[in-house]
């Protein structure tokens, strides 16, 4: 699950991590006065909590000198559509501000850790050139980028973080400071179980360190042991994901016009992209999943019938241990109790294809059966049209 | 021979007696694979499918000389599971999975190379994956045994249901399989597909291998490095998630694509480069490996 700046300073914060003076987060202009006192003297920064990078080029952070000038800000910016380089021109509606006192910057520095694949291990990823996407970073100059793997039982250990404060070349009074922030942000990524924290920038300021920015990433597969990150609001997810996510439906909502219902993750992505080679859009990812039966099939179709740009559904269904007869007679089911408006294609594979086959044809339900993924991926098209 | 499995494999359940367990285990068992014990802590000296059940692996594999363990224990307590089967001494760990921490997948990495660096050779093979099979000889996993015919193909996959596609289309067009792999969808896994296709490459039984991979991660273009520099056999690859949005998980836990890295496109260059036949229809999978195959058959 990814967390909004204000989330992830408060972990920070928690952990001993300097940040600047934190205003507090405002959903409406009536609040501002109360964060600006909260945060202090001028400047003050308003920065819109979005889930994108990319927010300073796109006009979700800004300076204000004066209240005058920060009421004025605020006002544009809550509501404000927010588009990044990191949004794929969607765009994303401002809802809260954090405001937050100025912090005077010496020098930026990139600090993160990440979950290295490669590796099997944690990673710190580190760059003198702070302030820059990271991406832009690693393409431009990768000589300017440190990394170091961290072994997850010991941490980052006082000689590793010294290490990293000189390759960054963090003048020697602050490098105790530096040490410090370096260690806990390791402490965090391992105690939270995070895919990836990263602060940027991490500016150096004439008397330590501070984070300015910061993005957590946490690991879904291990929120059974993090109560307080489970119990927070999801962000990224739409109204629709969040109702899959509850019935246990793997479900990712995409532009395109062609529901999709599968069994398995890969079989899911295979069938989305055959839908695509068809010259049709799918118009989500949904792993209805191993233990399918009748009332999964029709949460699934349910959720799938509730996006309002589907114009086709294709269930695709490989039946292993999930078997086919009991596959059908879960959307006969579903059916009953779902009118359906648009045409449906289902290509049923595996065991007792037959049975499964038979049932469906003698629902007298008015859907387009079909042989195997081509083709049914191509009447789903033509039926979208 | 083929890979990993054969007929011989002694194979302890770990996640006896849970409903998974008893479920597949019954599976395995009907295919004729040598289930000879089961695992459940506190369930010590009883039976289950008709087969000793023991509180440790280390008292299984003492008293049954089991060296495969198949792990159907819940996510929270399967890497411990998988930490065990090491300890016990089994030399092959097949787990099935889904939704362990990815440091707890650190944490086993590191065990199993402490493990190795005395001189063990041990293959984990998942999490988060169907198993393994070898047609005819053994089943370890939850796959659907019958859509599989023994025969030379191997097939290596990073999913279910993707692979028994593959695998059905394969049958149905008479071409039968060595072994099939499921390396798991998680970003840190025991072999990698690098692993599986240098024992592929070794098998006398195995002479084409189909490597269906998905977005995520760069296990795909290190095993087109390695068979550009490594192999003989022929290989034919497949990429799932070329639809996929950027920066969102589709499904398995692996499967995204970060900051522009591990995308489709990347994934099918590195391949293509490496002279891997690349299949870009799902549904041509079967129909691609035939037809370059007929010419050898007759």
């Amino acid at each position: 699950m990814k967390l909004l700046e204000y989330e992830a300073k408060e972990i920070l914060k928690a952990r001993g991590i300097p940040v600047p003076p934190n205003g507090g987060v405002i959903k409406t202009t009536a609040g501002l006065a109360a964060a600006m006192k909260r945060a202090g003297k001028a400047p003050w920064v308003l920065k819109a909590q979005v889930l994108a990078g990319g927010r300073g080029k796109a006009g979700g952070i800004k300076l204000a000198k004066t209240p005058k000038e920060a009421k004025e800000l605020a006002k544009a910016m809550i509501g404000m559509d927010l588009i990044t380089h990191q949004t794929h021109g969607h765009a994303l509606k401002v809802k809260e501000l954090l405001i937050e006192g100025g912090v005077k910057i010496e020098r930026e520095i990139y600090l993160s850790v990440v979950m290295d694949r490669r590796a099997a291990a944690p990673a710190i990823i580190a760059s003198a050139q702070g302030g820059m996407e990271i991406e832009t970073l690693a393409a431009e100059r990768p000589d300017a980028i440190i990394r170091m793997t961290v072994d997850p039982d010991t941490g980052l250990p006082d000689f590793q973080a010294r290490r990293l404060a000189f390759a960054l070349r963090v003048p020697a009074d602050r490098v105790r400071a530096f040490s410090k922030v370096a260690q806990s942000l390791v402490r965090a990524f391992l105690d939270l179980d995070c895919s990836m924290l990263e602060i940027n920038p991490l500016v150096l300021t004439p008397t330590g360190v501070v984070a300015l920015d910061a993005k957590v990433v946490t690991d879904d597969n291990a929120s059974f042991r993090h109560a307080d990150l489970a119990a927070k609001p999801d962000h990224e997810a739409s109204a629709l994901e969040k109702e899959a996510k509850k019935a246990d439906i793997s479900y990712v909502g995409l532009d395109g016009n062609i529901g999709c219902m599968v069994n398995g993750a890969g079989l899911a992505m295979g069938t989305m992209d055959t839908i695509a080679l068809a010259g049709g859009s799918p118009a989500n990812f949904l792993d209805v999943g191993g233990g399918a039966n009748e009332e999964r099939v029709t949460k699934a179709l349910n959720i799938i019938l509730k996006d309002k740009k589907v114009k086709a559904v294709l269930v695709n269904i490989f039946g292993g241990i999930v078997k086919c007869d009991m596959i059908a007679a879960g959307v006969v089911a579903a059916l009953k109790k779902i009118k359906l408006k648009v045409p449906l294609v289902v290509r049923l594979q595996g065991t007792n294809v037959e049975q499964g086959r038979e049932i469906l044809a003698k629902s007298g339900i008015p859907l387009i059966q079909a042989d195997d993924l081509w083709d049914a991926a191509q009447k789903a098209v033509q039926a979208a049209r | 021979m083929a890979i990993i499995l054969d007929k011989d494999s002694k194979i302890v359940v770990q996640g006896f007696t849970g409903s998974q367990g008893t479920f597949h285990a019954r599976q395995c068992i009907e295919y004729g694979t040598q289930i000879v014990a089961g695992v459940t802590p506190g369930r010590g000296g009883s039976a289950h499918l008709d087969r000793p059940v023991f509180d440790t692996v280390y008292d299984a594999v003492r008293a049954t000389g089991a060296f495969v363990s198949l792990i159907f224990v819940p996510a929270p307590f399967a890497a411990d599971a998988i930490m065990e089967a090491v300890d016990a001494g089994c030399s092959t760990v097949l787990c099935i999975t889904e939704g362990i921490p990815v440091l707890d997948m650190a944490r086993v990495k590191r065990f199993i190379a402490r493990a190795e660096s005395s001189g063990r050779e041990i293959t984990l093979v998942g999490p988060n994956c169907p198993g393994v099979i070898t047609p005819g000889q053994c089943k370890a996993g939850i796959m659907p045994g019958y859509i599989h015919k023994p025969g030379s193909i191997g097939v290596v996959s990073r999913s279910g249901t993707l692979t028994y596609e593959a695998v059905d289309q394969l049958t149905k067009r008479g071409l039968g399989q060595s072994t099939v792999v499921g390396i798991g969808g998680d970003p840190i896994n025991g072999s990698s597909f690098t692993d599986i296709l240098a024992k592929f490459e070794a098998d006398p039984d195995t002479e084409a291998v189909v490597m269906i991979g998905e977005i995520g991660g760069s296990a795909e273009e290190e095993a087109a490095r390695f068979f550009k520099e490594k192999m003989s056999k022929p290989v034919y690859g497949f990429i799932a998630g070329k639809a996929a949005p950027e920066g969102r998980r589709m499904g398995h836990a692996g499967a995204i694509v970060e900051g522009g890295s591990g995308t489709h496109a990347s994934k099918i260059k590195a391949m293509r480069e490496a002279g891997i036949t690349v299949v870009e229809n799902l549904s041509e999978i079967g129909d691609t490996v035939a037809k370059s195959r007929r010419p050898l058959a007759a």
